[in-house]
């Protein structure tokens, strides 16, 4: 079960090789979110709309393995963007990845940026 | 540097350690500690709990990670056997030597076997370590493979022998306890109190025999059966000997320390014995002339040791020593405190006995009536904290001092004032040592604010715990002495409870999530305050979850229940039960077609399991064009209102308990709360519908209905209790409207009915003034405000699948049409399930 938590690491927006076109940004509900599939890979995108940004994480809740976090309710927490997993509500920062309240691994973030009306997703491989 | 030595790794050895670490000054020594049993120290009041889960991990103070983080040498399975106090220096098993400066011996006890012949026999243990138990579950297992209705006797109805009676139920075999003396507890209970824990007792199958001596063990070389003389035998296969406890003083004797006569290390208030630099504390120690065998006085001498030697000599060991024990014997609760029981002379006593539930109270007061000396609860010890405190402080007696007891006349108001009336010496939590001052000080003083705060601060209430609820007082009325005003707010975004926000979003007409926050709210929302609000929105506007989905929670935003693995699970309603044999056939149908798992609910209804997001709005259309709606099993809203067959076929039936149920179903599909809401019909007092399990629940009586509410199964289940008799079925509509209504308006979020009239302020009687008596006048605005919910009900899966924006929501991907490859589903009795979780 922990192959497929490794296959799932931060990208550093300054390693970015690979801007993948993910979706319109239609597709993902404001203030919600929607899962995209990147080769074998799939990856999270919310429009925090409040804060008038985006993100990109893993969509594997490090919990029970479930891919489940596209489901999950955004929020924040003292002002760090956050979503709450719909499985167990196991908070996760959006910002570093942190689970905010219990002792899990981190998930991992992608950088994200919107280009014309669509969603764009960082990848370094 | 100077060395320590402990001899004895128990719970008083261990506690010595914890608090020798936890000293400032504690770092110019070196602590070596031994222990002769394998493992570190273990919970051995809780011993018992080990036949139920063979977890010893769960039993240790710390392990043994914590003594090297600590700096501590521990040594197991090494027993000290000779103490050179020439020299300082003490001698193991294994020959090896180790000197010190300081000894601290807490080699404690060891169980004390009365001198019966044919004690050695096969089959008869005694009970004190973990090996003690491995070895007496080994034997108890033989016996039931060859006997499976075995019998396991006790030796002693004292607290532990109690212990080990529920060890032997535990082992499956048939627990007799044999006490010496004429009653239970000896120490602790008076012979009342003694005969209510008995029947209590024997009701849960454990045999009682009292006044019995036992002259000797029967059998060859196997136990088979106790002789009490006099022709009176009990046969037995397994004995466990539970008489008490014997000092482990033997290295005392060896080294020449005072003992006492009936053994003992001598030690005085600082537990020095006689030697200089050797201390003992615990159940070797005689302070007083006493083994003091209860843990909390072993803890107080473990602190005064560690404060002597750490040059702290003013802490002492306190002349008197409170012996006040309360204990939870499966799960009955048992206490006393003070002098239990005592002549006229001394006191007098009152006394509540109730043997129907088991309930037995005494307290004892001096002659003037003004002060308690002690007393004994059995069955329910509720009162425990306040009353030990009362009669640690020395506080004055209320004027009707019964009232402690049975409660004051009239409004089931409590005789105790409050935790308040407590000095601020009283200590509070006994596991950490907090006083009443100390807690309310943190407050005052400005250090903390809330109770997150205190008990951060100051560790009270991390211990057993059996202190929270005075330490939730104390904090809410200091709060409240300075003016802030304590409540359960919805979250950091939200400084409101949940009756306060909904009548903000009323007043203001507020529509959305976003607007809510802007109005009345900051930051950008959570998990906590968006289904609150979207729960409040829909009791005002009763608009379905489909409006503002991403503020939902999950279950609600997909219109189905999350399962183990992601997929979700579907389940029509069916009102009442009740189900036409072609709509079985679609559901069946549908289910093959889609290879769900499929399983009758506790609702009378069925639920499939196992649907992918993408195949959810499918399944609704052809269950929707077959005639079901949405069951919302998701949403914190009417699940089922469950019924029995009642007058229309049962030969006992009193009124058509069916068709009511439908028609309540129907009238409250749909109706969004702060918790789920279940209901039942029964058509008689037989109750087959198990209406009284639920939120609200009607029976057919003569003469009409008997309206129930405020009840639940699940973790703490209740009883509805009756709020109105023998009302028509108009009566029973009007009511429910009003009651509904007003649990939805003012209940927390997340709140059931059973807890909401919990903390409703005069309870039942208050709502029946609301709800028959109309004594706020809201009654029409209640059933106005139900009677626009009702008309505006829709079904929301109906909805969804007439909208192709709404259905977008149905995918798990939005850039491709490929299903979720990590979602597994294993064979299981012909049907599927999840793949298990393995973390």
């Amino acid at each position: 079960m922990d192959s497929i938590l490794s296959e799932y690491t931060s990208v550093d927006p300054t390693t970015v090789s690979v801007w993948f076109k993910a979706c319109n940004v239609n597709d993902i509900p404001e203030n919600g979110g929607a899962c995209v599939k990147y080769k074998n890979k799939q990856i999270a995108v919310y429009h925090y709309k409040r804060k008038q940004t985006w993100y990109a994480c893993q969509n594997l809740c490090p919990h029970k393995m479930e891919m489940v976090l596209s489901r999950g309710m955004l929020g924040d927490a003292d002002g760090i963007a956050k979503v709450a997993c719909p499985m167990h509500k196991k908070t996760f920062s959006l910002e570093s990845g942190e689970n905010l309240n219990g002792d899990l691994p981190a998930i991992a973030i992608y950088p994200i940026k919107i280009e014309d009306g669509f969603v764009y997703i960082g990848f370094s491989e | 540097m100077k060395t320590v030595i402990v001899v004895g790794n128990g719970m008083v050895g261990y506690k010595f350690c914890e608090k020798f670490r936890a000293h400032p000054a504690n770092a110019a020594f070196k602590l070596i500690v031994f222990g002769e049993e394998p493992r570190p120290a273990y919970d051995r009041v809780h011993l018992s709990e080990y036949f139920g889960n063979q977890d010893a991990k769960a039993l240790e103070l710390a392990p043994a990670s914590w003594y090297s983080d600590n700096n501590i040498d521990l040594i197991t399975n090494e027993r000290v056997t000779d103490i050179l106090n020439e020299t300082q220096e003490v001698r193991t098993i294994s020959g090896k030597s180790f000197s010190y400066d300081y000894l601290v011996l807490a080699t404690g006890s060891a169980p004390f076997v009365p001198p019966i012949k044919g004690v050695e026999k096969e089959g008869v243990f005694v009970y004190r370590t973990i090996e003690d138990l491995e070895e007496m579950l080994s034997y108890a297992a033989q016996i039931k493979a060859i006997k499976p209705d075995g019998r396991a006797a006790i030796l002693g109805g004292g607290l532990l022998g109690l212990e080990a009676g529920k060890a032997v139920l535990d082992m499956g075999l048939e627990p007799h306890v044999v006490e010496f003396a004429p009653k239970l507890m000896p120490r602790q209970l008076d012979t009342r109190s003694s005969n209510v824990l008995q029947l209590k007792l024997e009701s849960m199958g454990i045999q009682i025999h009292l006044g019995k001596a036992t002259n000797q063990i029967l059998g060859e070389s196997v136990i088979e059966g106790m002789d009490f003389g006099e022709d009176d035998q009990l046969d037995v296969d397994m004995l466990i000997i539970s008489a008490g406890i014997r000092p482990r003083d033997e290295l005392g004797k060896t080294c020449g320390l005072d003992m006492g006569t009936r053994g003992g290390i001598v030690v005085n208030n600082k537990m020095e014995t006689s030697i200089p630099n050797i201390y003992a504390i615990g159940e070797v120690a005689l302070y007083n002339q006493m083994i003091y065998g209860l843990v909390a006085p072993g803890y107080d001498m473990a602190n005064v040791a560690a404060n002597q030697i750490l040059g702290n000599p003013e802490v002492l060991m306190p002349a008197d020593i409170d012996m006040s024990t309360k204990l939870k014997l499966m799960r009955v609760d048992v206490a006393s405190f003070g002098t239990p029981y005592m002549p006229a002379e001394k006191g007098l006593s009152i006394i509540y006995e109730n043997k129907t539930k088991h309930l037995y109270k005494r307290i004892n007061v001096s002659h003037d009536g003004k002060t308690l000396l002690g007393g004994i609860l059995v069955g329910d010890a509720n009162d425990y904290n306040i009353l030990h405190q009362m009669y640690l402080n020395n506080m004055s007696l209320p004027e009707n001092a019964e009232e402690l007891i049975v409660g004051a006349r009239g409004d089931g108001g409590s005789a105790f004032g409050s935790a308040m009336d407590l000095p601020d010496t009283a200590q509070i939590c006994s596991c950490e040592s907090i006083s009443k001052g100390k807690i309310c000080g943190s407050i005052k003083e400005g250090a903390c604010n809330s109770l997150k705060d205190v008990i951060g601060l100051t560790k009270a209430t991390t211990g057993c715990g059996g202190c929270k609820p005075m330490v939730v007082d104390l904090v809410n009325e200091t709060l409240k002495s300075m003016g802030k005003e304590v409540k359960d707010v919805i979250c950091e975004h939200f400084e409101y409870t949940r009756q306060e926000l909904y009548g903000i979003v009323k007043v203001k007409n507020i529509q959305t999530f976003d607007e809510a926050l802007d109005k009345c709210g900051k930051g950008d929302g959570c998990e906590v305050c968006k289904p609150a609000l979207a729960s409040i929105f829909a009791t005002i506007y009763n608009d379905t979850a489909n409006k503002e989905a991403v503020i939902q929670d999950s279950n609600d935003r997909f219109l189905a229940n999350i399962q183990r693995n992601g997929s979700y699970s579907v389940v029509p309603r069916i009102p009442g039960g009740e189900i036409t044999p072609e709509k079985l056939i679609v559901i069946g149908e549908v289910a093959k077609e889609y290879n769900l798992y499929t399983k009758i609910t506790g609702g009378q209804r069925i639920d499939l399991f196992g649907a992918e997001l993408n195949d959810l709005p499918a399944i609704w259309k052809k269950l929707i064009d077959a005639g079901f709606e949405s069951g919302h099993a998701y949403g914190k809203s009417l699940r089922t209102v469950k019924s029995c067959v009642g007058s229309t076929w049962c030969r006992y039936g009193m009124d058509e308990s069916v068709s009511f149920a439908i028609e309540l179903e129907d009238r409250y599909k749909g109706l969004r709360s702060p918790h789920k809401l279940k209901g039942g019909v029964s058509g008689c007092i037989r109750e087959c519908a198990e209406a009284r399990g639920k939120d609200f629940g009607v029976i057919a009586v003569d003469g009409g209905w008997n309206l129930y509410v405020c009840g639940n199964g699940g973790a703490t289940p209740k009883h509805a209790i009756l709020l109105a008799e023998q009302i028509d079925n108009e009566t029973v509509i009007k009511y429910l409207d009003r009651f509904l209504m007003y649990y939805i308006r003012t209940a927390a979020p997340l709140m059931r009915t059973a807890a909401w009239l919990d903390k409703l302020e005069g309870g039942i009687e208050q709502l029946k003034r609301i709800v028959v008596d109309d004594s706020l006048n809201l009654a029409e605005e209640l059933e106005i405000e139900m009677q626009s919910l009702v008309d505006k009900y829709e079904c929301e899966w109906k909805q969804a699948v007439e909208c192709e924006e709404m259905k977008k929501r149905f995918s798990h991907f939005v850039n491709t049409e490929e299903r979720d490859d990590n979602m597994v589903f294993v064979p299981m009795r012909d049907q599927k399930m999840p793949e298990p979780w393995t973390n």
